[in-house]
């Protein structure tokens, strides 16, 4: 364009140019037109929201500043609701990466059957969370239920397990895993094809030892993946709805009910518009630290290697 | 002393067997351990869905039932409008996947082979929406739709879904390493900006086009949040929404029907994947190499 201007463009140039602008626009109306009005500015919206008290029926809202984040940091519930997102959100990510990573190893042999095996693995992925909620709540059933006939084989007894405080977090937590383990698996799968053989074969020469091999080139060479799976499981996590909405409803007594379910609950139920939205703001913040630290890290790897 | 012997060079023989057979053999098991795990709540789900009362409340459980109960089928789509549902789904599904495409292909054009001035500083602002779902906006967003009338109806599932993040990264991807010479020589001959995304881009994308579509129709399909917040009448509910409800309607004792409510959501997915699997990990391994 400046060079075009320079030599004196000639006017059916310069038309040229602005129908294409004017194309460009045209082209991405639709898109952006959607993030304003269902992205952005309900973000806003939001914001402004939280720092009322409203029951989303009466017409006027009332300001209150930032009691509802002071009244929501100050009340032992909430903090309930922060832990419980910490502890589905760390046994999620730790569960992904040692089970994707596990999984991989295993698929990435040569065996006869593997890709059935792959197909099975990640099928559970595409599956309705709703639906695998209802399938593994019939599983979990404590008397006729198949979990009780697995941990039977071992001589454990079977947990209450979506009745009982304790044990239904970690109920949800496995059919998550079960759900999403197969994502990881197939990224990670994706991620050792991507290594350079040579490097195993100039360690093999080196005579170094299969878990030296694995010490020392795939977990290094899969840091990447690792980092990717990490930072998407952890996003993909803090928004899961279904499995607890359908399995649990947050319950037994708050045992499962994470920020998303929280602000659900604040907002649907029990009608506090400002209550709902500082939650909203909160798993917003989340999100925008966690992408954050992401580009931050993504930036300096590609500047300093 | 030759007997002895024997017996040794029988042993170092099976040591040396199990050297070598050893760890394919412990593969295998791991393998089959694995697809069990993974394979056998689907399993159970199949096999519930044809059991009656006695035969789901019993002890140890069967894993295949003695006298398939087809009729739990029956039972299941009369105990809900699943007909309704199913509609809903197909509509919500089918219109929400050709936007995306739509709005996905037109868009990655946009930024590819059009000129605007920073139009990198706007791709960022499109992305950076990827850190807004509408889990975090659902109260705002439940707000905007009910002003807008919309509750209750096809535009308020569709519309504030329907914008393109991910999808138009991916296609912007792929047409970064189409040949621009092609393109080029195509503009020389005078074809416009829509011919060539109909005649030259599209034909050369169809399998990101195929993969995108895909991962829409999976996410849409199962979509449930969203669904759940903008309607509450009964037949306006989509599959996985109206099976949620059957579950509250049932309680946890009709598991039969439960079951084969809950085939009646996966099946068609499940068809699709076995058919298009390779599509689906396509589309997710690009993103996280690229990303």
């Amino acid at each position: 364009m400046v060079a075009l201007r320079k030599r004196g463009a000639a006017p059916t140039d310069v038309r040229r140019v602005r129908r294409d602008h004017l194309l460009f626009l045209a082209f991405i109306a639709p898109n952006f037109l959607l993030l304003g009005v269902f992205s952005y500015w309900p973000l806003l919206y939001q914001a402004y929201l939280s720092l009322t008290r409203w029951d989303m029926i009466s017409p006027t809202k009332t300001f209150v500043g930032l009691n509802n984040y002071r009244f929501m940091f100050s009340e032992p519930g909430f903090h309930r609701v922060l832990l419980n997102t910490g502890y589905f959100t760390g046994a999620v990510l730790v569960g992904s990466l040692l089970l994707g990573l596990a999984l991989a190893m295993l698929l990435d042999q040569r065996l006869h059957g593997r890709n059935i095996v792959r197909g099975i693995v990640f099928a559970p992925f595409v599956l309705s969370g709703a639906a695998v909620a209802l399938v593994w709540a019939y599983i979990f059933d404590p008397v006729y239920g198949l979990m009780r006939v697995v941990l039977g084989w071992f001589g454990v007894g079977s947990p209450d397990w979506l009745v009982s405080t304790t044990w239904a977090m970690p109920a949800v937590i496995i059919v998550y895993l079960w759900k999403n383990a197969g994502y990881s698996a197939i990224i990670y799968l994706a991620g050792l094809q991507n290594i350079p053989t040579e490097l195993y074969d100039a360690a093999k020469v080196d005579g170094a030892t299969g878990w030296q091999r694995f010490r020392h080139i795939t977990l290094p060479q899969l840091s990447p993946t690792t980092f990717f799976i990490a930072v998407t499981t952890i996003i993909f996590s803090i928004q899961a709805f279904d499995i607890i909405a359908v399995m649990t409803e947050g319950g037994p007594v708050n045992a499962t009910t994470t920020l998303i379910w929280y602000l659900y609950q604040q907002g649907f139920r029990a009608f506090r518009a400002g209550l709902a939205a500082a939650a909203g703001m909160v798993l917003f913040i989340l999100m925008l630290v966690i992408t954050l630290i992401q580009v931050f890290i993504v930036q300096r790897r590609v500047h300093y290697s | 002393m030759e007997i002895t012997q024997h017996k040794t060079v029988a042993k170092a023989e099976q040591r040396s067997n199990w050297r070598r057979y050893g760890p394919a053999i412990l593969k295998y098991a791991l393998l089959l351990l694995v697809g069990w795990v993974f394979f056998v709540p689907l399993f159970w789900m199949a096999s519930a869905s044809l059991k009656d009362l006695r035969e789901i409340y019993t002890f140890p459980p069967q894993w295949i039932p003695a006298n398939p109960r087809w009729v739990n089928y029956v039972d299941a789509w009369n105990a809900a409008p699943f007909g309704r549902f199913y509609l809903n789904t197909l509509v919500t599904t089918a219109i929400g996947v050709g936007a995306e495409l739509l709005f996905g292909t037109l868009t990655a054009y946009a930024f590819v082979f059009l000129p605007f001035p920073r139009k990198n500083l706007l791709f960022l602002v499109l992305l950076a929406a990827l850190m807004i779902p509408i889990q975090v906006t659902m109260l705002p967003n439940y707000l905007t739709v009910a002003e807008l009338g919309w509750l209750n109806s096809y535009p308020g599932i569709i519309v504030p879904g329907a914008s393109v993040a991910f999808g138009t990264f991916l296609f912007r991807q792929h047409f970064l390493t189409l040949p621009r010479e092609i393109l080029e020589a195509a503009r020389l001959e005078g074809a416009g900006h829509l011919q060539l995304l109909r005649l030259i881009v599209l034909p050369l994308s169809r399998p990101i086009f195929v993969t995108v579509g895909l991962i829409a129709l999976v996410n849409k399909w199962n979509d449930f949040l969203w669904p759940l917040i903008v309607t509450n009448r009964i037949d306006m509910r989509v599959l996985p929404v109206g099976l949620a409800y059957l579950f509250d309607q049932e309680g946890n004792s009709q598991w039969g029907i439960i079951m084969a409510a809950t085939i009646f959501v996966v099946l068609p997915i499940l068809i699709v994947f076995a058919w298009a699997q390779r599509h689906i990990i396509a589309g997710l391994t690009a993103g996280a190499t690229k990303g």
